[in-house]
């Protein structure tokens, strides 16, 4: 499309003796939605988490909007404009429902009060619940909360790892669409994803991870009509 | 707490007294000069502050249990260091230090008219706690629960856990630290050898039993423990309720009652008395609420939950 706004290089992780991302270069330019699939344990969540700060590389270079951010710490990288939508949601249970997105706009000293606006137009639900704990929302709530509380942190790219883990298809079909609807907004977004037929569906590129490599990549739709992948993730 | 209590007795002590011989009998004071009541308090809370950010450094990369074991370690260490006997001119050593200023005598500022001690430590402690509440209400305490709740989350939000996992152990050392004076002046005396691990349990103690995560609850906690172990139980040693021939009432056996109160009490309440509920008057009223919709949903059998 337009401008890379993240490029991937070489990048490689370690958790102790086993290497858990052997090299993945890639690159995401700006505006789109890019998906990552691949089996458990492909590395997929590492190199997201690399990316994001949780992790230090141990090779390769992360360039985001030409500064490079390799092995910089968590809180630099959410204030240069990336976040993380963990695995698993995450949300702060103990905390209500209007908390846990002031908690996602932590690092900003300016007004928020028209981001909190702007998710609760996302998720409708969210606002119902505002002082409901976090603990208290069923899955695709909790899911939702998650989505909204990173987008508080006004980043222009969102990564979500897994976002349809443990939902409901329906609920997986409505966050799908509101990944849609806040890409439609101008958040770059970078998915993984085992479900591979609804990520591709609504990628604009792809990449397939097999044990730590990138082994095949093309836009979205190229990759569901291919083959291997048809064979390997889609299940037909 | 022990740095606090020594801090606020070396530097109120007056002068003249530590030149004399019935402080520091064995040793001669290095500390010669004194400071008024409220600056010696407060620096007891800031030296407490600030050997925690050192303390923090190393134990702070430990986690949940292991994080508990350090400091204990610590505690013990602090302890021991105290009592040696080449630190004797500032600590006195094992001895005792006491003539600061006690809970008995201290006035309002600049007056001459003396403060009730209870009314005293009411008010410190309030302060103490208004200051408490104001922070967790901020959006730093925010991120404190936050990291609480779920530490890679807080991470991926860009809170640094580091920075304020340190910044919470020196906050609440810098209370202990003036609570440490606070016993001081309630004890007229310190001596490095009440600071022992026991210690460090009741307070634990209390924190459970009132509810983790609970302000009012810590302070309902405190009443109840210090009120159960020093008065209400009382009866129970007393030799002359006893009844013919059955001997159980002796010094001692209220600890025996007070540590099956204490079991019953973490069996049935397993987050303690108030769990992480405040105790307000929104809350009260919704007690009495809650009730009654109770009550109506009933009837009406349709529930909101």
């Amino acid at each position: 499309m337009s401008d890379t706004l993240l490029h991937i290089e070489n990048l490689q992780v370690r958790y102790g003796g086993i290497e858990a991302v052997k090299g993945v270069s890639f690159d995401v330019h700006e505006g789109e939605i890019v998906t990552l699939i691949g089996a458990n344990g492909a590395g997929k969540s590492s190199t997201l988490r690399s990316i994001a700060g949780l992790e230090k590389p141990s090779a390769g270079k992360i360039i985001f909007r030409g500064d490079d951010l390799t092995g910089r710490d968590a809180t630099s990288i959410v204030k240069k404009g990336i976040t993380l939508v963990p695995e698993g949601r995450r949300i702060f249970a103990d905390l209500t429902v209007l908390e846990n997105l002031k908690v996602g706009a932590y690092l900003r000293n300016d007004d928020i009060s028209e981001d909190i606006q702007w998710v609760y137009d996302l998720f409708p639900r969210l606002k119902e619940r505002s002082w409901q704990l976090g603990g208290t929302l069923s899955g695709g709530e909790q899911q939702m909360l998650a989505v909204g509380r990173a987008l508080m942190s006004r980043p222009k790219l969102m990564m979500m790892d897994e976002p349809s883990l443990g939902l409901a298809p329906l609920i997986v079909k409505d966050i799908f669409t509101i990944i849609k609807e806040i890409n439609r907004q101008g958040v770059t977004i970078l998915l993984i994803e085992q479900n591979a037929n609804m990520a591709l569906k609504t990628a604009d590129a792809g990449y397939v991870m097999e044990t730590g490599r990138i082994t095949l990549s093309g836009t979205g739709e190229e990759l569901l009509t291919n083959e291997g992948v048809k064979a390997a993730y889609l299940g037909s | 707490m022990l740095l606090g209590a020594y801090t606020y007795a070396i530097l109120n002590m007056p002068t003249e007294l530590k030149l004399g011989t019935s402080v520091y009998k064995y040793y001669e004071c290095a500390v010669r000069f004194d400071l008024g009541f409220l600056p010696s308090l407060l620096l007891a809370g800031v030296v407490a502050a600030v050997f925690a950010a050192l303390i923090g450094i190393p134990v702070l990369r430990l986690k949940s249990d292991y994080l508990a074991i350090a400091t204990l370690g610590f505690a013990e260490i602090i302890r021991a260091v105290f009592q040696w006997e080449t630190l004797g001119p500032i600590t006195n050593g094992a001895n005792i230090l006491s003539g600061f200023t006690d809970l008995n005598h201290i006035y309002l500022p600049f007056t001459k008219i003396l403060i009730p001690p209870t009314f005293f430590v009411m008010l410190l402690s309030g302060l103490c706690i208004a200051v408490i509440l104001l922070l967790i209400n901020s959006s730093f305490g925010r991120a404190f629960k936050a990291i609480r709740d779920d530490e890679i989350a807080a991470e991926a939000m860009g809170i640094n856990l580091f920075k304020h996992k340190e910044m919470s152990f020196v906050i609440s050392s810098f209370f202990a630290g003036i609570s440490g004076a606070l016993l001081a002046m309630y004890q007229f005396t310190v001596k490095a050898a009440t600071f022992k691990t026991a210690m460090t349990y009741e307070i634990l103690l209390i924190v459970v039993i009132g509810g983790i995560g609970s302000i009012s609850g810590s302070c309902i906690g405190s009443f109840l423990f210090i009120a159960c172990n020093e008065w209400w139980l009382r009866f129970l040693d007393e030799s002359s309720n006893n009844i013919a021939g059955l001997n159980i009432f002796r010094s001692g056996f209220r600890k025996v009652v007070f540590s099956v109160i204490i079991m019953v009490i973490v069996l049935f309440f397993r987050k303690g008395i108030m769990g992480d509920k405040e105790l307000t008057v929104k809350n009260v009223r919704q007690l009495f609420a809650g009730r009654k919709k109770a009550k109506k949903v009933s009837e009406g059998g349709e529930s909101h939950e």
